[in-house]
């Protein structure tokens, strides 16, 4: 390794990959419809039906519901109606782990392409035979993957932030979102599940010859995101600033332990004689 | 080890395994500057190996090398910016343009960035092209994406060049393109060229030395011409005849196969008998056979035997276990 990164050969690496997955369908369609989905279309049919029926009737079971809930979480929807108690728990609380499988995902599809996928094509023989380090090689295609999913976690919030407000308009009548919660989760954890969803996808693509063993693979990742979620519905685990601090923190000391690992794996002697 | 004088490719007993499997075993050998050294194998010889070894992409499981005196493995991103390789795949991405794609790989071979954009176009416009320069790579034919990946090999102005079978697949008029090419980096610009190839002709045509790998072996490294001589086995004459000749009269001189299994064979339109000899002593009782049976001879030519009949011979005696060292 030389002592020093050639920053020019990083950026090529990045921008051919990146220039790439612009003009790659499999890769962009599941970059914009799930976003489409999951922060448009899905919350924005809660925000609209949230307020069009009248829930003071059907109560006693979400009543025993949030009666479950950890007490800090139950002084968030104080003054509340059941309406707008409904509409803050899907909308801020339980959409929240969800959002962080968006710059996993993106991260994880595009880190898949560039690394397995690569391989698959026969396109990385000629990368290996430039002068860029094993690093500088790692480097740049690791941009390519986290970059992006940091893009695409932004619009995301934007959209997702101006759908959950103009729909849920009737019930709440004010701006409620973000939420301080949201703002940390957008700009310490995401980019941290972001990096370990890339780093994960390095990882899985050392061993892997193809981009779809790769993505299969690498996917598991999201697993601890689902946990969250289930955790939060269980009344288990509440998403407070504190928390999202917290576990993004952890997050980024995963991230720091298998990125050190994605990199040390990266060899390009071990990658050719694979070839 | 260390490169001396004209020499810019050295191994000394460069061996890699890959599990069970030996890919080169044991290759020692030099290659100077200026030259075309061919590296003639069958698939799987063991010729692209080398190339990734020689190149420090590819550890060595024992053995060294060196290349314009840098060590590949140590020294591989210095020595990369010298070398220009052309795998064997193109290995270009189709969702690329002619001009990203070298644009990408002037950046990532360090070409100065006042020469980038002028060097991009003048080898567009040298590998004929320029007029899809904003093309995606995708809808390119065969053969102009191996005057794409040329030019990529060519885009850093490398002093030493690796092309690993740059005619394979390619019609007559971009083979006779490449052989220019070649001819033009090694007799005009004064490159070394270390051609992988298993075109027995195209190395004969453009090579200065050749070395013959057999199961990861160099069996064999000198001139074409020195190997030919030192390999030769018989004689092989075209006689111009009036008729076929009896097979009868050719039994009784000359073998019923050649060493790679041809007969004596009669060529109707051209008039020609070709026949193999064991010695040359043989020749004036083979004509002398023939006048007596009655055919008129109008001339005898000797072949002078060619770098396909050194590999089939190489070939023939590592089938057998008989691995001839000549000219190691």
């Amino acid at each position: 390794m030389t002592a020093k990164l050639n920053w020019r050969a990083i950026r090529a690496v990045a921008t051919r990959d990146l220039m790439i997955v612009r003009r790659s369908k499999n890769v962009l369609l599941p970059i914009i419809l799930v976003p489409l989905l999951l922060l448009v279309i899905i919350p924005g049919a809660i925000g609209f039906l949230g307020g069009a029926f009248d829930m003071s009737g059907d109560m006693d079971d979400l009543a025993m519901f949030f009666e479950a809930m950890p007490g800090a979480m139950k002084v968030q929807f104080a003054g509340y109606t059941d309406n707008q108690t409904m509409i803050v728990f899907m909308l801020v609380y339980t959409f929240a782990p969800l959002f962080l499988i968006l710059p996993m995902m993106t991260a994880s599809t595009i880190a898949a392409g560039s690394f397995a996928g690569e391989k698959e094509r026969g396109t990385i023989e000629a990368l290996l035979y430039t002068p860029a380090t094993d690093l500088e090689l790692v480097l740049g295609k690791m941009l390519t993957s986290w970059i992006p999913a940091l893009l695409v976690t932004l619009v995301g919030f934007v959209l997702y932030s101006v759908t959950v407000n103009l729909s849920a308009w009737g019930t709440m009548g004010r701006v409620f979102f973000p939420t301080p919660m949201w703002l940390a989760l957008i700009f310490w954890m995401a980019p941290a599940a972001a990096a370990l969803g890339l780093g994960a996808m390095v990882l899985v693509s050392s061993k892997t010859s193809t981009y779809q063993d790769a993505y299969q693979m690498g996917s598991m990742v999201v697993l601890p995101l689902i946990l969250l979620v289930l955790g939060q519905l269980g009344g288990v685990v509440y998403l407070s600033v504190g928390f999202v601090v917290a576990a993004g923190t952890v997050l980024w000391i995963i991230d720091g332990v298998v990125l050190w690992f994605a990199v040390k794996t990266f060899r390009r002697s071990e990658i050719i004689a694979r070839l | 080890m260390s490169t001396t004088g004209d020499t810019v490719i050295q191994t000394h007993q460069l061996t890699r395994h890959f599990d069970q499997v030996v890919a080169v075993e044991d290759l020692t050998l030099d290659v100077h500057a200026g030259e075309v050294f061919g590296f003639l194998g069958h698939n799987g010889a063991g010729k692209t190996t080398t190339v990734r070894l020689l190149n420090g992409v590819l550890v060595a499981t024992s053995g060294e090398a060196q290349v314009l005196g840098l060590d590949p493995l140590a020294d591989g991103p210095d020595l990369r910016r010298q070398t220009g390789v052309l795998t064997e795949t193109p290995s270009l991405d189709d969702r690329l343009t002619a001009i990203e794609t070298l644009t990408v790989y002037g950046a990532l071979y360090d070409v100065p960035r006042q020469d980038l954009e002028r060097r991009v176009h003048d080898l567009l416009a040298h590998f004929e092209l320029g007029d899809r320069a904003g093309d995606l790579v995708g809808g390119f034919s065969k053969g102009m994406r191996q005057r794409l990946a040329l030019a990529r090999t060519l885009l850093h102005d490398p002093t030493v060049i690796f092309l690993d079978e740059p005619t394979a697949g390619l019609d007559p008029v971009g083979r006779r393109t490449v052989h220019d090419l070649i001819a033009d980096l090694s007799r005009r610009d004064g490159r070394t060229v270390f051609l992988c190839t298993h075109d027995l002709a195209e190395a004969q045509k453009l090579c200065d030395r050749v070395g013959v790998m057999e199961h990861g072996r160099l069996v064999a490294l000198g001139t074409p011409e020195a190997l030919a001589h030192e390999l030769q086995r018989g004689v092989r004459l075209e006689i111009e005849l009036d008729a076929e000749p009896d097979p009868k009269v050719l039994a009784s001189v000359a073998p019923a196969t050649t060493p790679d299994g041809a007969a004596p064979a009669w060529d109707e339109v051209a008039r020609v008998a070709r026949v193999w000899l064991p010695t040359r002593a043989a020749i004036p009782g083979l004509v002398e056979a023939l006048v007596s049976a009655g055919s008129h001879i109008y001339g005898v030519t000797r072949q002078e035997p060619s770098l396909e009949d050194v590999y089939f011979a190489l070939h023939d005696d590592g089938e057998t276990g008989r691995v001839t060292g000549g000219g190691i």
